[in-house]
């Protein structure tokens, strides 16, 4: 099942009612790197982000209902998978990533990385991201405590600018975590599993439209959650061979 | 002088055994009608029988009781109805997980396979990125 010639490269746009910013990113990417194809998959959006990503010519898969970036970039994987994209690049929808730190992204997967994350903290990339205090001191207790799992260092856990091999799609497509801060899991994940994961600067800029995706006290919630999730993660190892059985489907 | 089983009234004892004989012929009404699946109605018919035995023979309570320790017989029901409770809770927890995975992941299916319906009934008119 693979209707198009020469696909390479996907870059795969988790979007929930991303109308006000969708057109400019898109619009950005077709300029700046025409030769990746996209795939915007609309979360349960409620507004015309199918429509405005189906015509600037991107794929677009719907879900019928909110899934959370975890569902929608599983949805992602999984095309990638079936449609033989040796490569894939998450993206945001809201236009604070950079269309052209996509190759140097990409550049790590070719020299033999699995994820490429694009840090907005490491040195060399410029400081135009602000954080508040509060949220910094909790990113860095999150990134203490992923140093502590995985035995790596990295900066910025949480960052949803990634890109990703053939091998890792492949693993994502049935085990990417879905459940809020994904990111940080499946960061966790991949190093567990045996998947090369580096880090490279790459700016970001403010949102150009939609508005956070989350109230602060549910982040809270979520921000705890995550921190089980996590310790529980490395101490079950039968865990994602099981996930693996239970979701055997076709592919 | 009415007779006392395990401190219970005459009344009070065939009011038990009326409720636990509802309770089981609930049980059967809704495996009869298929609402119930199988896997759930042997669970819920043998906390029926329980609840029946107990019902008829209070005084089991009474020995399970000493036989433990327990000075307050209802306090060995309420134990073993809690943990019981605690057990279900459990497992429907973990049977919610399944079906909500299960959900995801047709809802991951049908989203992609509607990407491919609709752009082979509408294919794509050229744009740069597709």
């Amino acid at each position: 099942m693979t209707p198009h010639t020469a696909p390479r490269t996907l870059v795969i746009i988790p979007a929930y009612n991303e109308e006000a910013s969708l057109p400019a990113v898109l619009k950005e990417l077709a300029e700046q790197t025409p030769e990746y194809d996209v795939l915007v998959v609309s979360d349960g959006s409620t507004d015309r982000t199918a429509e405005i990503s189906r015509e600037a010519g991107a794929h677009v898969a719907v879900l019928p209902f909110n899934l959370g970036i975890g569902g929608a970039l599983r949805t992602g994987f999984s095309f990638a998978v079936r449609h033989g994209y040796e490569r894939a690049a998450q993206f945001d929808a809201d236009g604070q990533h950079d269309p052209v730190a996509l190759d140097s992204l990409l550049a790590g997967i070719d020299a033999g990385a699995d994820m490429v994350i694009g840090s907005r903290f490491t040195a060399g990339g410029a400081v135009t991201y602000e954080v508040s205090g509060i949220r910094r001191r909790a990113m860095r207790l999150l990134e203490w405590l992923v140093r502590a799992l995985v035995k790596q260092q990295f900066t910025d856990t949480s960052s949803g600018f990634r890109a990703f091999s053939r091998p890792m799609i492949e693993h994502f497509a049935v085990n990417y975590p879905v459940e809020y801060m994904d990111s940080v899991e499946a960061l966790v994940q991949a190093c567990n599993a045996g998947f090369r994961v580096e880090e490279v600067p790459a700016n970001m800029r403010g949102r150009t439209g939609g508005a956070p995706s989350t109230r602060r006290f549910k982040l809270v919630y979520y921000y705890v959650r995550l921190l089980v999730v996590l310790v529980v993660s490395t101490t079950s190892r039968g865990q994602r061979a099981r996930r693996v059985a239970s979701r055997s489907h076709d592919s | 002088m009415t007779p006392v089983v395990a401190g219970m009234s005459t009344a009070a004892h065939v009011l038990v055994i009326v409720l636990a004989a509802a309770v089981i012929a609930f049980i059967v009404h809704l495996v009869r009608s298929r609402r119930l699946r199988a896997k759930y109605s042997v669970l819920w018919f043998s906390i029926g029988l329980g609840l029946a035995v107990l019902a008829i023979f209070p005084d089991l309570l009474v020995e399970v009781s000493d036989l433990f320790g327990i000075s307050y017989p209802p306090a060995t029901f309420m134990l073993l109805a809690l943990s019981f409770l605690l057990i279900l809770v459990l497992h429907f927890s973990w049977e919610l997980s399944r079906l909500e995975d299960r959900t995801r992941t047709l809802a991951e299916e049908h989203a992609l396979l509607r990407q491919e319906v609709e752009e082979r009934l509408h294919p794509p008119s050229g744009g740069a990125s597709a």
